[in-house]
Order: structure tokens, then sequence, then C-alpha cells
């Protein structure tokens, strides 16, 4: 049988999301940025929600998120995103409006627009992607750095004395009244990519319905930051990052 | 509404004109001596009449920053604060800027530096005209003097921000801010739609609709020789905004041999000084700046051929004064006379500063 035979529509099991066009991506081997892009692209297109959907892109890693993914956006100001998100989505209420942010940038510069964002229960979505480090400055401690963990800003390990201790902010926002679902999940599995992309659509669905402020934070690997192979860091992450970071929802109402 | 006089202060005056202007979204956080905007705004619940949102954000940082947000998807947005306050806003104002969004941001000066003091101050004069945030930016700039302007240049900040796509300050004191006026409030203008926003504002972030690309709400731009054509962008911007929007008043300045340089607050002060000037047979003339930038040097430098001297009158150690200066470029004395930390001068003491630096 020639490739072309092969080669129908009928036959495609799988494809490159529609609302992720074909720029080049500037992301490390291994990072977890492209495919949690990719989780967002296709829950937008599933719910058809590309003409009403506004994301805000952080100051961070994923500052070119608009690069790739094809839909309108706003760059905020490092750790304003919430802030943005709030008078977008209460200036637009039929829009459908996101934060990309990472840990740097939601739970140390912008802690106090993530708390209050929260608190007030804008009906927005924030993705959170914890890597416990600064990868697109080269590497620095972040305030989810693990106990230990090693960063070219601490670089004998995170020690508590001087560094304090790494900041669990989703276990934080799950208590806010205004938060619906605070959810920490992974995409370094099959198995974990369809758990997270049911958590984003979840997300989404709360933010048009009205019922809050909905977090998915992402455990996610960094190879470049942490100086390891993809494969090395995933397992890395499993066996650091998961217990101190466990994956499940900490917040969930229907 | 038709047109209605109402007595209020200058504060109260900023929020009923945002509701008559049509403004869709205000975003602030208390500060003296400038809270009766927010306080007014929420009195008034325009979002009950126009739909207007008016929110207390967590800071003043949080609030020039749902500014940005709401300013990216074509609404008409605006925020308000005093000297520290705005010192926080800065960083916000240059993006605001670096992206070119319309927005207006009221200033009502208090003393600084630091915390300083919750009395009237016109010190943030450099802050505002030259620069204050990072970057190659340029902020237009309206000085009210009266309550009544407090009113008007809440319209003409949003046309003029509108028009350039960048953002406009009212640059205010905490007098004009305090005190109360008469006030001929605009007639109900309607905020804008769905339509009109599109329209007006094809380059805003509403959710990319088909056939068009997305639209990018961004001050970022690594590769350098697109930064410096986007900054040059931003510079004929500002040329032509310096060629077509320049405002001042003059007051007995037809036959003046000398000349009173102020704004806001202290040209109200500077104009009694000129009328007990002219009691004594002194020809004394006042050009108040209403936009402090653009600067109106045309005109200050044509007084420097009519004058034999000019003070510049400001509620601060001699900010605009070196403006007046360049404008007058050495051909005449321009000096400076100046109250501090929340002192306002009298025009007694306007007037004897005036005899004493230039007679």
């Amino acid at each position: 049988m020639d490739i072309n035979d092969i080669i129908k529509p009928e036959n495609l099991v799988y494809t490159k999301p529609r609302l992720m066009n074909d720029n080049a991506m500037h992301y490390c081997p291994g990072c977890s940025h492209g495919v949690i892009h990719k989780l967002i692209a296709e829950v937008i297109d599933e719910m058809g929600m590309e003409e009403k959907t506004i994301g805000v892109a952080p100051v961070g890693c994923a500052v070119f998120a608009y690069n790739y993914l094809d839909i309108d956006w706003e760059e905020a100001a490092h750790g304003r995103a919430p802030a943005l998100a709030t008078a977008i989505k209460r200036l637009n209420p039929d829009r459908m409006v996101f934060t990309y942010q990472g840990d740097g940038d939601l739970a140390a510069i912008g802690t106090a627009e993530t708390i209050h964002a929260a608190n007030r229960g804008e009906n927005i979505v924030i993705v959170f992607v914890n890597n416990g480090i600064y990868g697109m400055t080269g590497g620095q401690m972040a305030p989810t750095t693990l106990v230990g963990m090693a960063t070219a800003t601490c670089p004998y390990g995170r020690n508590v004395e001087l560094n304090g201790h790494p900041l669990k902010i989703s276990n934080l926002l799950a208590q806010l009244e205004g938060t619906c679902l605070v959810t920490r999940q992974s995409v370094q599995s099959v198995a974990a990519v369809r758990k997270t992309k049911k958590m984003l659509r979840k997300a989404f669905e709360n933010s048009m319905a009205g019922k809050g402020t909905s977090v998915v934070e992402v455990v996610s690997a960094c190879a470049s930051g942490w100086k390891m192979t993809p494969s090395k860091a995933n397992k890395w992450m499993e066996e650091n990052m998961f217990p101190f970071y466990p994956l499940g929802d900490l917040k969930n109402i229907d | 509404m038709a047109e209605e006089v109402k007595l209020m202060k200058g504060n109260e005056a900023i929020a009923y004109a945002a509701i008559r202007y049509g403004v869709d979204g205000y975003f602030g956080y208390p500060i003296t001596p400038q809270s009766e905007i927010m306080e007014t705004l929420m009195v008034e619940k325009p979002w009950e009449t126009t739909g207007m949102v008016v929110l207390q954000a967590e800071s003043e940082i949080a609030a020039i920053n749902m500014v940005y947000g709401g300013a990216g998807t074509g609404k008409c947005v605006m925020t308000s604060s005093s000297s520290p306050g705005i010192s926080l806003k800065l960083e916000g104002i240059s993006y605001l800027a670096g992206a070119e969004l319309p927005c207006l941001i009221v200033n009502v000066m208090r003393g600084g530096p630091g915390l300083g003091t919750i009395q009237p101050s016109q010190a943030d004069y450099f802050q505002t005209v030259k620069g204050g945030g990072h970057g190659d930016y340029r902020l237009i700039a309206l000085a009210p003097a009266s309550v009544q302007e407090m009113a008007d240049f809440v319209g003409l900040g949003l046309d003029l921000s509108f028009k350039y796509n960048t953002p406009a300050m009212i640059l205010a004191d905490g007098i004009i801010g305090q005190m109360m006026e008469k006030v001929v409030l605009p007639e109900q203008r309607p905020r804008k739609t769905e339509e009109e926003i599109l329209r007006d504002s094809p380059w805003a972030a509403r959710g990319k609709t088909k056939g068009r690309k997305s639209n990018v709400i961004t001050s970022l731009e690594l590769d350098a020789a697109v930064m410096e054509a986007n900054n040059l962008r931003f510079q004929a911007t500002y040329k032509r905004i310096e060629e077509n929007e320049v405002r001042y008043q003059e007051i007995e300045c037809a036959d003046a041999e000398y000349l009173l340089v102020a704004f806001g607050s202290s040209a109200r002060i500077c104009q009694k000084a000129v009328e007990m000037a002219r009691a004594e047979g002194i020809k004394l003339g006042l050009l108040r700046p209403i936009t402090l930038w653009p600067f109106p040097t045309k005109v200050i430098a044509a007084y420097a051929d009519q004058v034999k001297g000019m003070l510049s009158v400001e509620l601060n150690a001699g900010q605009m004064v070196e403006d007046v200066r360049l404008a007058v470029n050495g051909k005449v004395k321009v000096e400076h006379f100046g109250r501090l930390g929340g002192i306002v001068y009298t025009p007694d003491e306007i007037l004897a500063a005036l005899k004493e630096k230039l007679f």
C-alpha cells in the first residue's frame, strides 16, 4: 500500500489544533508550555468561543503565547494579568477571559493582583504554570522553588532561613470565597494531559456561567532551567514536585 | 439629561463628567485629596444608568493595569489618584503609551516628595511632562484652573486620547480638587456601542472575528529595528500633537510689559495679582498654559519680544520655569516664584516677588 492511500481525511486521528498557528515555538525541548497551549487552543475551539475569547499573556517564558495561539490577546506587565483580566471581563461580560501565568508572575510580583482578583470572584480563568523556576531570565529562584533545589540565585539550594518556604499559592487561593475551582494538574503523561484538558474545559465553562474564579495550576517541568534532559526532568518532577505540590482538586464547586 | 448648573467640588465634577461623557469604566484606589471622585461615582451608581463599571482596585498599580486591560478592548476607561499613587501608576502609564492605548488619568497633586503632605502642590510637573515612567513617551497633560474645567477636561482629555491613541492626564491639584464652584455639566453622551468600538478601534482585542489576524495589545518587540520603527511612529504622533493641540489662555497680555506664567490653581491666584498690579499701574499680564504638554512654547517665545521679564509662578521649587526659559531662550529674564510642601501663596506675595526679582 502506498503512503498516499493512507493519508486521507477519513483516516485522520490527530491534528494540530485549529487555533494554533504555524510559528516556530521558542520553548525548549521538554517544556510543558507547548502542551498547555495546545489544550487551551482545543478547549476554546471545542467550545466555539474563538470570536469571544481574550487571553492575557504574562511576563515570563509564556510572554510570547500570543505568537502561538491564534486568538486576541493583551500582553500584561509582569504580574498584572489578573488586573487586566478583571477589567476586560467586567467591561465585556460576554467575552471569555483567561490569564496564562508562570510562578514568578503569579505568586511573586503578582501576588496581590492574583489574590484580589480571585477574592472578588472575577469570572475569569487563571492558568498557572508552576515549574519552580524563572525560565525566561535564565533559571533564578521562584516563589515555588523547592527547598534544597538549586537555581542561579540559590546556587547552593533553596535555604529556608535565607529564602523562606516555597509558596503553595493554590492552597491559599482555594480558601477564598471567590474561587469556584482550584485544581493542580500536570501534563507529563497522556493520562495527565487528558485530565488537565478536562479541568481547563470546566474552568472556562465556569467563567462563562458566572461561577467565579477558576484556577488551573499545571505543575510543569523546566528541563533547561533544572539542567536535566526532558525525560529526567519529568521523572524529577514526579519524584520531587508532586510530593510537595500534590495533584488533584483543591476546590471544585459544581 | 440637559445642561444644568450645579455647585460642586472639583473632584465631584470629575466624577459627574465621567458619567456624562460616557466613560465605560473607572478603576481607582483611595488617596487624599481626590477620594471624592470614586466616592461620588459609588453614590451615583452609574452601572444602573449608563452601564459604566466602577471598581475599587486593591492598589494604584492594579487600577492602572485595569485601565490598560479595558483600554485594550477599545473601551473608554479612566483612573484617578494623587501624587504618591501616580508614582505607582507610572509603570502602567509607560505600558499604555507603549501599547498606544487611549485612556484618561487624573492626578490631583499633593505635596511631596515621599508621602509628603495632603495639602496642594504642583510638584509633579516634571513627572508629568518629562516622561515619569520609562522610555521615550509623552503624556497629553491638561491643567484645569476651575471646577468647570475639571468637568470639561474629562471630555477633552478622552477625545484627545482617542484621537491620537495615547494616554492623557488631567493634572490638577488639591485646591482645584477640593474647592467648590458652579459647574455646567455636559449633556449625557451615550457610551460607545459594540459597532462603534469595532469601527473606531479596529486594533482592539475583543475576540478574533473571522477574516482578520489576531489583535495583540503589547508594548513588547524584541526586534530592535521594529522597535525603533515603533518609537518613530510614537514620535510622529507626538509631533502631530505638538503641532495641533497646544492650548493656553492669555489674560491682560496685549499691552503687558511683564508676564506671569502659571497653570492650574496658581493661575487663579495670579489673575488676582494681575488685577492688583494693574491698579498700581504696572502693565502685568498672565499666560496660562492649559496644555502642559504640548507646552505653549511658541506663544511664550513671541512674548519674549514684547515684555521685560517673566515670572513663572508654581507651587513647587521651579519646574515649569525650565520650559519657559527654553522657550524664551535667553531673550528676557525669566524667574521663578514658588511655595512648597502645601503652602499656597497670596496675590500680594506674587506681586512682591515680581518686583523683587524682575524690577
